[in-house]
């Protein structure tokens, strides 16, 4: 058999950027630090205290109600956008990127100040006589950001698919007697799930890791699996402890994607 | 423009008055008038772009008319979603669903009308068998062939018991040997289950076979309607005489009753309703010219200059010595080269009224 070597660049840069690091996170979670090759299972046995298993738990949580609010806010978006004239359906899209390109960091401060105790949503409630209201450093705050984060990664892999769904099926469900809500139902959807899949998996990937969100609008005491790792890698140089976390957090991940991929989603039929 | 009476269709079913459609300002259809019965199989042929699909949209509901009124047993439709209308469509493309088996492709009606499992398995059972599906229920779309997506686009449809079946273009997508087989199926199929066919296509031998009434279109307007016999023999103008079979058409004129002059000879012909020295279109079939080795036994004499095989006939290219080239089809093969006598009986003669439009009338 011939081999193709175009692929070698390709492989190359596998090796290079991702099983190297994979690996050496993987060396660092096995081995006792500064202990040369001394093999150890401490670090995996602390990631299942009480105290971290909340941490994760509560990643966990936290990213499955964002990712969906992401859905419910995203698949009406993703909507009207595949649905809206060829030429308003450019500047929709280009008012949805726009946002993006801007500095991740500098969109979640913009909520900081909007949420703050004197920000400008408690200076309108303040006008109203309410208020101040807390409304930062709490669960609630931390989702928020993650959904205005990441929605866009949930509505355009959704957008892609409904944009390339063939009108002819939907006007074949009404011919067969299905009223809009129920073509939805039984033909849009369905056939619009793989989309939902990448979107939801685009979503709690990113929610699930993130540090960055959790400590500008957690304010710290709100910490997540994200935040805890960074805590291990650039505060305590616990990197040990730190890489037996992100290869569990890896696993969740792998675990999650496994089991979205396994509900193939042509074989199932209509939801109703 | 009159129409057959055909004896085995019964009471109006389906009447379009005065459709007018357009897309973005640009005519799609014009002065649409077409009344079709219980029972009958209608043909929309014209060649490509000239609003079949559109008008088949239109009565699926699937498309609104810019003005003129849909008519559904009596009823004004215009404004009855697509999804209220008791037509099923099968589509160009068959529009099969892909996340749905073939069973629940053909059941997917039935079940948005909450019908009961077991009512529904018979009758996607006796669709199955109708199409002669049987035993395809578990298969995906996508493992099926063309022409049996074409099939279970049809059970589709027909498990409905729609009162009218919209068919567009439902086995172009077919070779020649599977789309004949269809043909006679479907034409089986309308008359065992008495559907209403308006089928759509833009192969006139299609068109011939199969229908009742046969609606010929060229431009967003109806140029002809009958039955295949009377748009075959009769054609209203060149452009059906030319879009129905092959046609030899020539310019002629008409001397006196049932007398005709072309091609610089007398012929007698059957047509009466002509003026004295009236010009006319021509119409001959190639089918119809009679040839004789023997130039003399002709009326006309034209030298063969080409010969195709075309299976049952052979179709040749004489040319007359006035330039003029006659195509013909005959069983008999006579060699490039050689000069023919060509002779047409009268009935085969077919008069048209010269066409009036504009300026081109007073050139002549
Ligand atoms: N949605 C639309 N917007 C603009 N123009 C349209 C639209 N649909 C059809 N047309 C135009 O209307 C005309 C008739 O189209 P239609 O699809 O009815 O033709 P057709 O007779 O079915 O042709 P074919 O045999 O190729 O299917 C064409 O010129 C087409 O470009
Ligand atoms: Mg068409």
């Amino acid at each position: 058999m011939k081999r193709n070597w175009l692929l070698y660049p390709y492989v190359v840069w596998m090796i290079l950027f991702t099983v190297v690091p994979i690996l050496l996170v993987f060396y660092y979670s096995v081995t006792v630090q500064g202990g040369g090759f001394s093999l150890t299972m401490a670090h995996y046995a602390r990631v299942f205290e009480p105290l971290y298993m909340s941490v994760i738990w509560r990643s966990i949580q936290l990213a499955l109600v964002s990712t969906i609010a992401c859905f419910i806010l995203g698949y009406p978006v993703a909507m009207i956008l595949a649905n809206s004239p060829d030429k308003q359906q450019f500047s929709l899209i280009v008012l949805f990127v726009v946002p993006m390109w801007m500095n991740f960091l500098a969109r979640t401060y913009a909520w900081l100040s909007i949420m703050e105790n004197n920000g400008i949503i408690n200076a309108f409630l303040g006008l109203i006589g309410v208020g101040p209201l807390s409304l930062l450093y709490n669960a609630g705050a931390v989702v928020l950001g993650m959904v205005y984060n990441y929605v866009p990664f949930m509505v355009f892999p959704i957008y892609t698919v409904l944009r390339k769904l063939d009108p002819s099926l939907i006007e074949a469900a009404e011919d067969l007697g299905a009223n809009p809500v129920r073509s939805f139902l039984k033909v849009t959807f369905p056939l619009s799930l793989p989309g939902v899949l990448s979107g939801v998996t685009m979503v709690f990937m990113p929610s699930v890791t993130t540090f960055a969100i959790s400590q500008l609008l957690g304010g710290g005491q709100f910490t997540l699996i994200g935040n805890l790792i960074e805590q291990q890698y650039l505060r305590t140089y616990d990197w040990g402890f730190g890489s037996a976390l992100s290869i569990i957090l890896m696993i969740i991940i792998l675990i999650s994607m496994g089991l979205m991929s396994r509900s193939n989603v042509y074989e199932e039929g209509g939801l109703i | 423009m009159t129409r057959d009476n055909l004896s085995n269709v019964g009471a109006e079913m389906i009447r379009l008055v005065d459709i007018h459609k357009e897309f973005d300002g640009v005519t799609v259809l014009d002065r649409i008038n077409l009344s079709i019965a219980k029972n009958e199989f209608v043909t929309l042929l014209g060649p490509s772009g000239c609003g079949k699909t559109t008008m088949l949209r239109i009565i699926g509901g699937f498309e609104s008319a810019t003005t003129g009124d849909v008519l559904f047993d009596g009823e004004r439709i215009n404004d009855i979603p697509a999804y209220q209308r008791k037509v099923n469509t099968v589509f160009q493309r068959y529009a099969l669903f892909p996340h749905l088996n073939v069973f629940e492709n053909i059941a997917f009606g039935l079940r948005i009308a909450k019908k009961d499992v077991k009512e529904i398995r018979d009758k996607v059972q006796s669709a199955l068998e109708l199409v002669e599906m049987l035993g395809f229920e578990k298969r995906t779309i996508q493992s099926l062939s063309g022409g049996q997506q074409q099939r279970v686009a049809i059970a589709r449809a027909v498990v409905n018991e729609p009162k009218v079946l919209l068919l567009d273009e439902p086995l172009a997508a077919l070779d020649l040997k599977l789309r004949k087989e269809m043909q006679l199926e479907l034409k089986n199929m309308q008359k065992q289950l008495g559907i209403t066919f308006v089928f759509v296509t833009h192969d006139q031998e299609e068109a011939l076979t199969m229908s009742d009434t046969v609606v010929v279109m060229k431009e967003g307007i109806i140029q002809q309607i009958g039955s295949p016999i009377n748009v075959y023999n009769e054609p209203t103008n060149i452009f059906v005489a030319d879009f129905i079979g092959e046609s030899i058409i020539l310019e002629g004129r008409y001397l006196e009753h049932c007398m005709v002059e072309f091609a610089g000879q007398k012929f007698p012909c059957v047509d009466i309703d002509f003026a004295p020295m009236e010009q006319v279109d021509v119409v001959i079939r190639p089918e119809d010219v009679d040839i004789a080795d023997d130039p003399a036994e002709g009326v006309l004499q034209a030298k063969v200059s080409s010969v195709v095989f075309k299976g049952v006939h052979y179709e040749m290219l004489a040319e007359t010595d006035d330039g003029l080239e006659w195509m013909i089809h005959s069983t008999t093969m006579a060699p490039i080269g050689q000069v023919i006598g060509m002779s047409i009986k009268p009935d085969n003669i077919h008069l048209m009224k010269k066409e009036t439009k504009g300026p081109e009338v007073t050139a002549s």
